[in-house]
């Protein structure tokens, strides 16, 4: 039960691109398709859950026990940024065929803010997820990333679709591009706020 | 390149916001009001500034394979000592901006400025144009902010102007995308204008 309001709050009622504003760069920058918005959410799935498990045991093993909590922001880039390289390496020796489809987007994900934004969320808020406040605990913190990286995706793709009939539309010079874009990602945030108050 | 020009690109010609279009998640996320987009870019633009002056002057002495990685480390100590003078001095906004305060780190713009300016320019160079940049951002984060804090809430800098509620909407997460949009095409209108 508690994973299944992890998810629905996650991936609806929280959607991390439409309601907290994490990730907005690659969702402007390469939602120009639906092909490559997929490559890319799928992407930033597999890098979400794995920088939020090691993350999570880093906090809780090294730097609480050390004392050193203020070190957070430089050892989380750190190892997002390594382990970003690392499955580029692995998955270039390991799978040739999935490199193919997701290794472009492997080297833009280091500064996709969401990787760090999610992996600094889990071991800093107080979630409600089944009665009292608490932080989550190590597979709570997994499906929650797994579960933001799917909100993430889901966005990605329908404001692709979107954007691949706005191309063919008829809009006013100064609304062409960017602007356009923008606003339609409003009327989908619009749209997204009547899951409110489901979770 | 003048000083004064290395400043003034910033705000206008190379503004981060409105014309790069980078940094989209602070932009968005951080202006619900014009005091909280004021901070944040104020924030930025302390990293900016120091981490351009670093770098420039550390530049000669990295090897170019691992540059990226090392502008992350210097930025990433800037962003802790940030943190720490946040917490210490100003609770309050430290409170609000919550999130976006240690993302300044995957900020594109200050990482941007590091590769494409500070590694090849001196320092002088590299600080003015971290002031300019920054100075652009601020601006920007201001203006979306007084923008939806005077739709949203009717208020100005905190200041009530007129009795009522405001359209909820600006305050919230739609109408930050649908605010940048419209200013981004008031933006492009002007700029034909002037052209």
């Amino acid at each position: 039960m508690e994973y299944i309001l992890i998810i629905i709050s996650a991936v609806f009622v929280n959607n991390i691109l439409l309601s907290q504003f994490l990730g907005v760069c690659p969702f402007l920058g390469v939602s120009n398709k639906v092909s490559t918005a997929a490559g890319m959410s799928g992407a930033v799935t597999f890098v979400m859950a794995v920088a939020t498990l090691v993350t999570y045991l880093l906090q809780y093993y090294v730097l609480i026990p050390l004392g050193i909590e203020f070190m957070q922001t430089v050892t989380f880039i750190v190892v997002i940024a390594s382990l970003v390289q690392m499955v580029e390496i692995i998955m270039k020796k390991v799978s040739p065929a999935l490199y193919q489809a997701l290794g472009i987007f492997l080297p833009l994900i280091t500064t996709n803010c969401a990787v760090l934004g999610v992996a600094i969320l889990v071991v800093s808020k107080e979630f409600t997820f089944g009665g009292d406040p608490h932080m989550l605990n190590m597979a709570q913190a997994v499906v929650f990333a797994i579960a933001n990286a799917l909100g993430f995706g889901l966005a990605m793709i329908l404001f692709a679709g979107l954007r691949e009939q706005l191309e063919l539309a008829n809009v006013p010079k100064e609304f062409k591009g960017t602007p356009i874009a923008l606003i339609t990602a409003g009327i989908l945030a619009l749209a997204f706020m009547g899951f409110a108050g489901l979770v | 390149m003048s000083k004064l020009s290395l400043i003034t690109r910033g705000i206008l010609k190379e503004n981060p916001i409105f014309v790069l279009f980078l940094g989209m998640c602070p932009t968005l996320g951080t202006t619900t009001s014009a005091i909280n987009g004021l901070g944040m870019g104020l924030a930025t633009t302390f990293v900016l500034i120091m981490s351009n002056i670093v770098i420039s002057s550390i530049a000669g002495l990295i090897p170019s394979k691992v540059r990226i990685p090392s502008y992350i480390v210097v930025i990433a100590a800037f962003v802790t000592i940030l943190q720490l003078l946040m917490q210490a001095y100003t609770p309050g906004l430290y409170e609000t901006l919550g999130l976006f305060i240690p993302l300044i780190v995957v900020n594109c713009i200050v990482l941007g400025r590091a590769e494409a300016f500070a590694s090849k320019n001196n320092i002088t160079d590299s600080a003015l144009d971290g002031i300019g940049i920054g100075l652009g951002f601020t601006l920007g984060l201001t203006v979306l902010g007084a923008v939806r804090e005077l739709l949203g809430s009717a208020s100005l800098f905190g200041i009530k102007l007129i009795d009522g509620d405001g359209m909820l909407v600006f305050v919230l997460a739609p109408g930050a995308f649908i605010a940048l949009g419209y200013l981004l095409v008031l933006f492009n209108k002007l700029k034909t204008r002037i052209s």
